[in-house]
């Protein structure tokens, strides 16, 4: 059977030695490399649950009463999209299982990319020849987060209307083309034309989706031109030379172990935890809204850089030329990704290293990197922190007024804390290897010239 | 035929090679089973099994309750125990081969000057090679911008007008919640009350209000703002400055001498406005008051608006001038 | 520099410590007005540190002290729901003897079975949820903390709306009917056990927890399994 589609495949395709090849790719074994993997998996998720929804969901504002189960909402005035998001939640069979692990998949999505991109921060995965990979990587992840984020605002809820319009503010505050960049996106001023709905949707179920598989078609190729790295654990690795399992048989059903694992979390999540209840939030309208409003874990750090930045418009006489959101909403992401982006140069142009890297360091080789790497961690987790300082306030009872003064202050030098303690984690660490390494050497001599055998010959 | 003497030959090697260890050398590498394993892969499968089965019935039965919940918990667990059992194959029943391979080459100089060398030859023929790469780039380039240009249709990109327009103009209604026209006597101190301008579209920016009232002894608006407030009736814009959302918080202190003065307040990033002193900011990332609309009462008691706002409503953008709305 | 102490203070404070003193125990609603409330409230009422109580009724008395939020520390502290440190018989004498203070309203009876649960939930959006979260979760306002209303009967919810606590507006009938606040009651106690249709409802509090359980549970979850499948090594 096998042999049979072996052979007609191979007379159609002339794929047989590609497909020998990659079979007996080698991959490198240490659990960080799963990493990635798991994103890939939730995306893999996120496709099959979200081509659910679309056969359901309705990407329209024009305004309809709801009549159905949930009763806190009957005869309410709503928008159409809203309702067929309630009917899916109330009405359709599965629907809200789809619903929620969707929006679990979206959550596990951006946090599997983050830890991946630590791994291949902190290791140096990113050296020459592999920037192009992760560059991509990074792109994926402003990818993933609009694409979130556009998922968070279609269900038209009182929670995604206060997003969205909290988005059309930081869009308004691009400096010279603020108003213009917001006009072209929402086809009027905010709450936009009664096209903007469908442009979300055909962005969120079809551009976004598309440019990230691609990217990430790209990604993967790219990676495996290249081969992937692995740490130097034993005397067998190198530069040259790469040391794994083969794809097949070994790597192909841990890998479907894994695959089927995400699925798990993730319909477990979908079925037991509740996540976005949109008929709990009611409808938006332009004058409505609630308290504690927050986006979803992966904007976090965005509301809070939007909170703790103080009140400061550039104003030159009656005109406005920067207003505050900027800062917070556009400036600080802008500082990160750059920061991302330009890491690579950075380090060759500072380190004056062009080499080839397949080895990869562990954080501990790098101190500098390591430290930098962990102040932005820092620095970033801190405003994130920030944003939540109001639910703080309700429920451990400490003045928010209080935290956003403290974060304010700490948030510059939490990062300074966190790079000193870990560039000194780092070189400690590696002075207890080195003395390590030069005790067993010592003692191995001693040994030799007492004429001690060795033990174990 | 031929295939007749394979299929004889294939057997007759069998027969004699059983229990012969001279063959070919293997791909995989030979391993030992393991039947403790495969026992283990067989009970994880029959879970997966039971549990995927589990899931189409909660599916079709209707009366269940918390049919969310189990048929998460049935298709997660089916998911789950597939997981282990491709784990379990993957760690003790498959073999695991160290593979060790040469990296690809850094780089294929001899292939890479060919390239250079075949671009080389294959623009001999052009003489002016600048001005033609120019002219073709200009081509291309402005092609581009052609084919781009039809984007500008999405909005008014270039005519913001609109986003400085509110309803708002002498003598239009003010009305609540419940779509009645508000009048100065339904407005009490110690409340807050929402409002939107009569016969216009309620989801536009500039149409949603925040109503309070103060005794007139605390107002302190700044000049030209003294009769825009009547017998103490304040209007704000709803909408915040900072980044747009709907100003449904009033703080009003019970007891005036010990506690915070009165503030509207937005949720979103807790920008706190004072109402007493024209929407100055007291707290928060706003970067400019709350807008202020003049306010009249009719003849009959009712609310109207006198003029447009003191300043554009909602969030800023670069070149928006900070002087009276238009109309 | 006391600003700083001020500032350390709000931060280091355990949660409310500050408003807990003890309350002296009597026998008379005189006797325990007297001892408890007279100091900030003056003698008869009349106010000195704290607003006057001619007038306020029954209804205000009965809120704050069923839900223990009197007595308060300083005048000027933020009022909070606590527990309540005197007996049944004590809150009855002593709410009376305020409401014998001057002439004021009674306590209300919301019927909220009689509500509308659609029209609570628009009311409560408009006029509560900019403080109180739209599912009734509490929140805060610059300035004090708001609290969440799971679990509070519908007497003190029906109090709270035209007493107006603290920085909490207060609504006139005219503002909220008695029919209308029947519906906000309505709606109000329905969120103390909401449709969590979804599975654990996880405090009804949208993005905020659903990130921890993204990171805490599924990424825990996710990394531990990758840990199982991929090699560990310690050098």
């Amino acid at each position: 059977m096998i042999r049979r589609t072996v052979r007609y495949l191979d007379a159609r395709t002339a794929s047989a030695p590609l497909l020998k090849k990659t079979l007996r790719y080698a991959f490198p074994d240490h659990w960080s490399f799963l990493l990635g993997e798991v994103a890939l998996y939730s995306f893999v998720v996120l496709i099959g649950t979200g081509i659910y929804l679309t056969f359901f969901f309705e990407d329209s504002t024009a305004p309809t009463h709801y009549h159905g189960p949930y009763q806190a909402l009957d005869g309410t005035e709503m928008s159409r999209a809203y309702r067929s998001v309630l009917d899916i939640s109330f009405s359709v069979k599965a629907g809200l299982l789809m619903r929620q692990t969707h929006h679990w998949a979206a959550d596990v999505f951006i946090a599997a990319i983050v830890l991946h991109l630590m791994r291949v921060f902190f290791t140096g995965a990113f050296r020459k020849p592999r920037e192009l990979t992760y560059y991509l990587g990074v792109t994926m992840l402003i990818l993933a987060l609009l694409e979130g984020y556009l998922g968070y605002s279609l269900a038209d809820d009182l929670l995604s209307g206060m997003g969205l319009v909290i988005g059309y503010s930081v869009a308004l505050s691009l400096p010279f083309v603020g108003a213009n960049f917001a006009a072209l996106i929402w086809g009027a001023p905010f709450p936009g034309s009664a096209s903007f709905w469908p442009r979300m949707y055909i962005a969120h179920v079809l551009i976004l989706p598309v440019l990230i598989g691609t990217l990430l078609a790209v990604h993967l190729a790219l990676v495996a031109a290249r081969h992937h790295t692995q740490f130097n654990e034993s005397q067998k690795q190198s530069e040259r030379r790469v040391i794994g399992m083969p794809m097949f048989p070994a790597y192909v059903p841990r890998t479907l172990g894994l695959l089927f694992a995400v699925t798990a979390v993730l319909f477990l999540l979908g079925g037991l935890v509740q996540i976005n209840p949109v008929w709990l939030w009611g409808p938006y309208h332009v004058g409505a809204s609630t308290n504690g409003a927050q986006p979803d874990w992966y904007l976090g750090w965005l509301i809070g850089a939007l909170r703790l930045v103080p009140g400061f418009d550039v104003v030159i006489g009656h005109y406005t030329v920067i207003p505050g959101p900027f800062w917070g909403g556009a400036l600080f992401p802008m500082i990160v990704f750059g920061a991302l982006y330009l890491w690579p140069y950075l380090e060759k142009r500072v380190t004056g290293d062009h080499a080839f890297h397949n080895l990869l360091q562990r954080p501990r080789d790098n101190p500098w990197r390591t430290a930098l790497g962990c102040a932005l961690v820092t620095w970033v987790t801190l405003v994130f922190v920030a944003g939540s300082a109001d639910r703080v306030a309700v429920y451990v009872g400490l003045s928010y007024v209080g935290q956003i003064w403290f974060y304010r202050v700490f948030v510059w030098i939490g990062p300074v804390i966190a790079f000193l303690v870990a560039k000194r984690v780092c070189e400690e660490l590696v002075a207890g290897e080195r003395v390590a390494k030069i005790r067993r050497a010592a003692e191995r001599q001693t040994e030799a010239s007492l004429g001690i055998e060795p033990p174990g010959t | 035929m031929s295939r007749f003497k394979d299929t004889v030959i294939a057997g007759i090697v069998l027969l004699l090679g059983r229990g012969r260890r001279t063959r070919e050398p293997r791909i995989v590498p030979p391993g030992r089973p393991d039947r403790g394993a495969e026992n283990i892969l067989l009970v994880l499968f029959a879970c997966s099994t039971i549990c995927a089965g589990g899931a189409i019935a909660v599916y079709a039965l209707d009366r269940i309750g918390n049919q969310t919940q189990y048929l998460g918990l049935s298709l997660g667990l089916a998911f789950a125990f597939l997981a282990a059992a491709f784990v379990v194959i993957g760690k003790r029943l498959v073999v695991t081969e160290e593979l060790d391979e040469p990296y690809p080459p850094e780089g294929h100089p001899g292939v890479q000057a060919q390239l250079d060398e075949l671009v080389e030859e294959s623009g001999e023929r052009f003489t002016r090679k600048r001005l033609v790469t120019m002219a073709g780039a200009g081509a291309i380039g402005t092609l581009g911008l052609a084919l781009v240009a039809p984007a500008v249709s999405l909005g008014p990109a270039f005519d913001l007008r609109s986003f400085a327009q509110t309803p708002w103009r002498r003598g239009r209604l003010l009305v609540g919640e419940d779509g009645l026209p508000l009048k100065a006597d339904d407005i009490e101190e110690n409340d807050f009350y929402g409002a939107y301008a009569a016969h216009a579209d309620r989801d536009q920016i500039g149409s949603p209000l925040v109503l309070v009232r103060l005794p007139v002894s605390q107002l302190q608006l700044p000049s030209g703002r003294e009769h825009w407030a009547p017998e103490g009736i304040l209007a704000y814009s709803r909408i915040c400055t900072h980044a747009g959302c709907a100003i449904n918080l009033y703080r009003k202190p019970l007891y005036p001498p010990a506690e915070p003065r009165p503030a509207l307040v937005c949720p979103c990033h807790y920008s706190t406005f004072d109402p007493a002193t024209g929407g100055t900011v007291l707290f928060g990332p706003a970067g400019r008051p709350l807008p202020q609309l003049p306010l009249e009462i009719a003849r009959d008691g009712t609310l109207r608006a006198a003029g447009n706002f003191s300043g554009p409503v909602g969030p800023s953008w670069a070149g928006v001038r900070d002087r009276k709305a238009s109309s | 520099m006391k600003r700083f102490f001020l500032f350390a203070a709000l931060v280091l404070a355990p949660p409310a410590a500050a408003s807990s003193p003890g309350v002296v125990h009597a026998r008379t609603g005189a006797a325990l007005y007297a001892a408890n409330c007279a100091k900030c409230h003056g003698p008869t009422g009349e106010g000195l540190k704290a607003p006057s109580l001619r007038g306020v009724g029954e209804r205000a008395a009965d809120f704050y002290l069923r839900t223990g939020a009197m007595p308060i520390a300083r005048p000027g502290e933020q009022p909070e729901p606590s527990r309540v440190l005197f007996s049944q018989r004590e809150l009855r004498q002593l709410i009376r003897f305020v409401g014998s203070l001057g002439k004021g309203p009674p306590v209300p009876k919301p019927q909220p079975a009689k509500g509308n649960l659609a029209e609570g939930m628009r009311l409560f959006t408009d006029h509560c949820a900019g403080c109180h979260q739209v599912a009734a979760e509490g929140g805060f306002v610059t300035g004090a903390r708001v609290p969440p209303l799971e679990g509070v009967p519908a007497v003190r919810i029906a109090e709270a709306v035209r007493v107006g606590p603290y920085l909490m507006p207060m609504f006139s009938p005219r503002a909220i009917s008695n029919a209308q606040l029947d519906s906000i009651v309505r709606y109000v106690l329905t969120t103390g056990h909401p449709d969590d249709r979804g599975g654990w409802g996880i405090g009804e509090l949208g993005p905020v927890p659903e990130g921890m359980v993204t990171w805490f549970i599924a990424i825990v979850a996710l990394v531990a399994t990758c840990m199982a499948i991929g090699k560990r090594f310690g050098r």
